[in-house]
């Protein structure tokens, strides 16, 4: 893997971010409380206004304190869910990963996700579509492939009836809509590994 | 003041702010009690930084009982909880309880100076577990 542009990932996952801010607030809408694109656009945008200061950190280091960035200004349980990847994730990698730092590193970090939303595998979150890619990370595949996994794995949540967040309020009602937070959590993977994918 | 605290956290800042009141009108002044709403930009929602001052404006020595709504008050507290750290983080508790009665409850248990593993068993009693 070639040394990474951190700047460039920051930027990159903001603005995508941003792009489908609407879009996932309608998601979060139909199944939720409707906030969810709105705080994740609040939680990047604030990421990517200090772009420089993390970019100059240790990967590690970088990966914590934009964690902790997006646990303070997000403002729902995604802040402290997305936060907790992130910070997880610099608490595990070396400085200059490998891929199979970075998939053991990936693998610790879903695994306190699942600690902190009291959460697991099929349950309609974010860690439906993390595992299928922490799965093919391990499996070798190529970023591309894995974007695309990322993608059906938020499509695959369509079908599933919530058990976690607000969207288990509506119970079998939350059948037949995407859960916002896969679905953001696919749009990060992809931009991440479009941009890794080129550099490899 | 060495009664165990009681930090409110809803999602609306009015339910926080009319817990807090409902608890004042019961145990006065003699519990400390701090509440926070509101994703801190004006809409609903909870804030880790907000949080954090509560539990800090009622920190005592015997300990900090919270009280939450909604799932997303309860992860952004356990969060605070842990940005907090150790030595005070094992004396702070997230209440799995109704954030009315629970607040009155363990406040009203608080102000006869009973210690935090009372207050929040008072509290939990509310919740079929």
């Amino acid at each position: 893997m070639a040394a990474l542009d951190l700047s460039r990932l920051i930027t990159a996952a903001a603005d995508t971010i941003v792009a489908h801010a609407d879009a996932l607030t309608e998601l979060d809408r139909a199944i939720g409380d409707g906030d969810h694109g709105l705080n994740m656009k609040r939680g990047f945008e604030a990421v990517r206004a200090e772009t420089e200061g993390f970019s100059a950190k240790p990967l590690p280091d970088a990966l914590k304190a934009i964690g902790t960035k997006l646990v303070m200004t997000v403002g729902g349980a995604s802040g402290p869910l997305f936060g907790t990847l992130f910070m997880a994730l610099g608490k595990e990698i070396s400085p200059a990963p490998d891929r199979a730092d970075l998939t053991a590193a990936f693998g610790k970090a879903i695994e306190a996700v699942a600690a902190r939303g009291k959460s697991q595998v099929g349950q309609k979150t974010m860690l439906d579509v993390l595992q299928p890619v922490h799965d093919a990370l391990a499996q070798g595949k190529t970023a591309s492939e894995i974007a695309d996994i990322a993608d059906a794995a938020a499509e695959a949540t369509v079908p599933m009836k919530a058990l976690r967040g607000r969207a288990s309020f509506l119970g079998e009602r939350s059948i037949g809509h995407m859960d916002a937070g896969a679905r953001s959590t696919a749009l990060l993977v992809r931009t991440v590994a479009e941009i890794l994918g080129k550099n490899a | 003041m060495s009664n165990v605290g009681i930090v409110i956290v809803s999602h609306s800042p009015l339910v926080a702010e009319g817990t807090a009141d409902m608890v004042r009108q019961m145990v006065g002044d003699e519990v400390p009690l701090a509440w926070c709403g509101g994703n801190g930009h004006g809409g609903l929602g909870t804030n880790v930084e907000a949080i954090m001052g509560a539990i800090d404006k009622v920190w005592s020595e015997a300990g900090v009982a919270i009280l939450v709504d909604l799932g997303g008050a309860e992860t952004n507290s356990e969060m605070a909880v842990e940005m907090i750290g150790e030595p005070r983080a094992h004396k702070i508790i997230v209440c799995n309880a109704p954030i009315v009665e629970g607040a009155v409850m363990a406040a009203t248990e608080s102000s006869g100076g009973a210690t935090l593993r009372e207050v929040v068993a008072t509290a939990h009693e509310l919740s079929p577990s």
